[in-house]
């Protein structure tokens, strides 16, 4: 190995990723006194956080009466009972604070005749536990993620985070079964650092791209969750993607929910509106699991649209110009640029497009990162939050608007118990050498790769088998030919080719120590799909189409060493955290 | 006569020249300026023959063709792929914007793509902003209100409203790098994208702090540097007028 240049940090807590949770969580922790550094592969405000749309959830009441508890009845119901009750609890009864701090912060958010925030109906999102359509979805235009992230960086500013960006972290440092920092490369210069901290916050979003059709960003390859599988720590529940319903067709961007929330219907070929029969209380508002799954037959009983009848129509042309111009500015634009359409006039084309993972590293509501070893027992030093963690409160389906609050809240909840248990100034852990050595082998062993197959073929061969093998619908046939076909990417490393062996900008081995980290999720992903035999939330198994409290409201705990995996699992906490709100017991899920 | 001397290896040479092999009929040719800090070379102008008839509409799925099927070693920032993160900003046929809003069919002839102008170049199309960010940062881009309670300031619709136009900026740098002004001073005028920022936090009717703001962008070089020459509004790839912004500013200045 040739020797690398290594910078030496130490801080009391280093934060990965500066999307809405890593600097929500960066703001507090500095605010606390704490020695803070934010690491992030990308400036702060190019994170996949601002192409977040429609808004943000949280039971304030301002256009009409709400309840935090009913808010947690849904996320409950959304989750298809598979998320931890007592962050459900935490999640939905800090949303309005967390909310209003954003406010204060400068958040433009939209607004009311008497100036309040600005509330839109949501999907899944009711009142008096299912009753009816309830407005609790803060919005900012359809701009929602992008105004909080610029908000958010602001406010890092203002208490003086330091900020390491452009450095792309390589691996955790761990030192018996605790986490003492990471290392990181630096693109700018090519040099390599060794951030040393007493607890270490992972905020590195989802993994969208282990799929060929995305409403992700190319950035979202979940790294800090390939970081804790390399730790030997097990990843939570990754069968559970969310397909949005509306990505537009062919291209793949977000079409928000939002446009629902304000009127916008689906339309199959023989132009009904299908989500009547679907949904028949909450139609177009269902949650997004249902809506996805309902185009999904719709395409596949010949009511689809188009030459191939492989996708249907979302219809704003019925609202008021005015409407559209006010609140859905932002998917007018995109409309016109991707799919050529003047929404004013003509329906958007659409599909159900990858868009969120509700797997990930597994914590409890104070954002520790949890493992499995005999009981629930928490990694020393490491925290996880925003769509890198399982907390989970979003459990097998995510309503939409609850990941704003989740990245904000939990954000806020890891400041919190690092500066419970961090101390300013408090003294640094010897390093074992072996662990800075062991991930440089590997850094240094892609680099200098010299066989045959680009990244980019494994990473297209990745993408295709999730696509076709582990989709909106599933079956024992299709994961069992996935779990085979995703290890041939992975076997593919073995001849691995990055032509450019720089340090500074060398985004070919950017790409490829990503595609590394795609491939362990995807592997993970493939193979928790095919052990869970029912069908809950976003997992719908055709095979096994009801749901099986029995034996799986569990949470799938997935390792992986290589290619190969270990699945267990651990129970769903069936409590609430506080006498605040009663456990809601499993239901049939209707909307 | 005066003599001008450009800076060593400041002269963009020939580059090589990536033939097409899928046999397409339907070729285009694309120049992309390359340059490796690693080495001691010029810069080069890299042309690449593209298949279109499998390509998709916009500047950033050609380049995402090069680097995945061509040449892997060519370098630039991207990430959302549908223009609200700003990373892909270039120079593409002399004009700055988003490579993934850019469509093709747009742009006349062979597509020439350069970093935006007048940064330093990191590596190949990746320009450094830190400048541009130290001056972001000088605005002091948060609210300042007194307020402490706990409830949401209250904020008309209308003095909402004044906020549009401004708080969609994604930071691209496509305004800033486009302003002869912003080149020549560039340390020190702040240039269009920070003062659209400023604007954006001097007209927030829940900001305290707008007198200060105003006195701190009132100088010689950082605001008045503004010569309206409107590339800046020529150039923005979210339709804002940051141009116009300057000029509110101005005007409050004046009329303060």
């Amino acid at each position: 190995m040739s020797a690398y240049k290594i910078i030496d940090h130490e801080y009391d807590v280093v934060v990965l990723g500066a999307g809405g949770s890593g600097l929500r969580a960066a703001v507090g922790l500095s605010e606390a006194g704490l020695k803070t550094a934010c690491v992030s592969k990308v400036f702060p405000t190019r994170s996949h956080t601002s192409a977040a749309q429609g808004g943000i959830s949280a039971a304030l009441g301002n256009m009409g009466e709400d309840d935090w508890r009913w808010h947690m009845y849904d996320t409950v119901k959304g989750a298809d009972w598979l998320g931890d009750q007592d962050s459900i609890e935490y999640l939905c009864k800090e949303a309005p604070a967390a909310v209003l701090e954003l406010e204060k912060y400068g958040v433009p958010f939209s607004r009311t005749e008497e100036g309040k925030i600005y509330q839109r109906p949501f999907g899944g999102m009711t009142k008096n536990y299912g009753n009816e359509t309830v407005q609790r979805t803060c919005a900012a235009a359809d701009r929602t993620g992008h105004a909080i992230l610029h908000t958010l960086y602001g406010q890092a500013l203002k208490h003086n985070t330091e900020f390491f960006i452009e450095y792309f972290a390589l691996d955790l440092i761990m030192k018996d079964g605790a986490c003492k920092g990471i290392i990181a490369w630096n693109l700018n210069d090519g040099t390599i650092h060794r951030f040393r901290s007493h607890t270490t916050i992972i905020a590195t979003g989802g993994y969208g791209k282990v799929y060929y059709s995305a409403t992700s960003a190319h950035t979202c390859t979940g790294d800090g969750n390939a970081m804790a599988l390399r730790a030997g720590l097990p990843l939570q529940d990754m069968e559970f993607v969310q397909f949005h319903p509306t990505g537009i067709y062919g291209h793949g961007t977000l079409i928000s929910e939002g446009v629902r929330g304000e009127g916008g219907y689906l339309v199959n070929s023989k132009g009904e509106r299908f989500m009547e029969r679907y949904a028949p209380k909450a139609k177009d508002l269902a949650s997004r699991d249902v809506v996805s799954r309902s185009i999904a037959v719709e395409i596949n009983e010949g009511r689809g649209i188009g030459k191939e009848q492989d996708h249907v129509h979302l219809h704003i042309d019925h609202l008021d110009p005015k409407v559209i111009d006010e609140r859905l500015p932002g998917i007018s634009e995109a409309s016109k640029l991707f799919a050529n359409v003047d929404v004013t006039k003509e329906p958007i084309p659409v599909v159900p497009t990858v868009h969120y993972n509700m797997g990930g590293i597994p914590t409890n509501y104070k954002a520790e990162v949890l493992t499995l070893n005999g009981s629930e027992k928490t990694v020393p030093g490491l925290m996880a939050i925003g769509e890198a963690a399982c907390v989970s409160v979003h459990g097998a389906n995510r309503l939409g608007s609850n990941s704003l609050i989740d990245l904000v809240v939990f954000g806020r909840a890891a400041a919190k118990r690092a500066a419970e248990l961090v101390k300013p100034g408090m003294k640094h852990d010897e390093i074992d050498k072996n662990e800075t050595d062991r991930c440089l082998d590997r850094f240094d062993k892609l680099r200098n790769s010299e066989g045959s197959n680009p990244t980019s073929e494994l990473r297209l061969s990745m993408q295709k088998t999730m696509q076709s093998k582990c989709a909106v619908f599933r079956t024992e046939k299709t994961l069992k030919e996935g779990v085979d076909e995703i290890r041939r990417p992975y076997d593919g490393m073995d001849s691995l080719s990055v032509k450019d062996k720089s340090l500074i900008f060398n985004t070919d081995l950017v790409e490829t120590l990503e595609f590394d980290n795609l491939i362990r999720q995807a592997i993970t992903t493939m193979d928790s799909a095919y052990h869970r035999k029912e069908s809950r939330g976003a997992h719908a198994r055709e095979d096994f189409p009801k749901r099986d409290d029995e034996n799986y409201m569990q949470h799938t705990l997935s390792w992986c060493n290589g290619s190969k995996t270990k699945i267990n699992y651990r129970p769903v906490h069936r409590s609430t955290l506080t006498n605040d709100v009663q456990y809601f017991p499993p239901q049939e899920r209707v909307y | 006569m005066v003599q001008l001397n450009l800076p060593a290896n400041s002269k963009v040479e020939k580059g090589q020249y990536y033939k097409d092999k899928t046999g397409s009929k339907n070729i285009r040719k694309v120049n992309v300026y390359r340059w490796d800090p690693s080495t001691n070379e010029n810069p080069r102008l890299d042309t690449y023959e593209v298949d279109m008839d499998n390509c998709s509409s916009k500047v950033l799925d050609i380049l995402n063709k090069i680097k995945n099927e061509i040449d892997p070693s060519i370098a630039y920032r991207r990430s959302c792929a549908h223009g609200v993160c700003g990373s892909c900003a270039m120079n593409m046929n002399g004009k700055n914007g988003l490579a993934c809003t850019k469509s093709h069919s747009e742009l006349d002839g062979d597509i020439d793509i350069y970093p935006l102008p007048h940064l330093k170049v990191l590596k190949d199309l990746i320009g450094d902003l830190s400048t541009l960010y130290k001056q972001y940062e000088s605005v002091e881009p948060w609210l300042k209100t007194s307020k402490v309670n706990d409830k949401e300031n209250i904020q008309s619709k209308n003095d909402r409203a004044k906020l549009d136009g401004l708080y969609e900026c994604i930071m691209c740098a496509c305004c800033s790098t486009s302003c002869p002004s912003y080149w020549w001073n560039g340390e020190k005028y702040l240039g269009p994208a920070v003062l659209l920022q400023a604007y954006r936090w001097i007209i927030d009717s829940r900001d305290e702090d707008r007198k200060e703001r105003l006195k701190k962008v009132a100088d010689e070089l950082k605001l008045y540097r503004c010569h309206t020459i409107l590339n800046c509004t020529n150039a923005c790839p979210k339709g804002l007028n940051p141009a116009k912004a300057i000029a509110e500013i101005k005007k409050m200045l004046a009329t303060a």
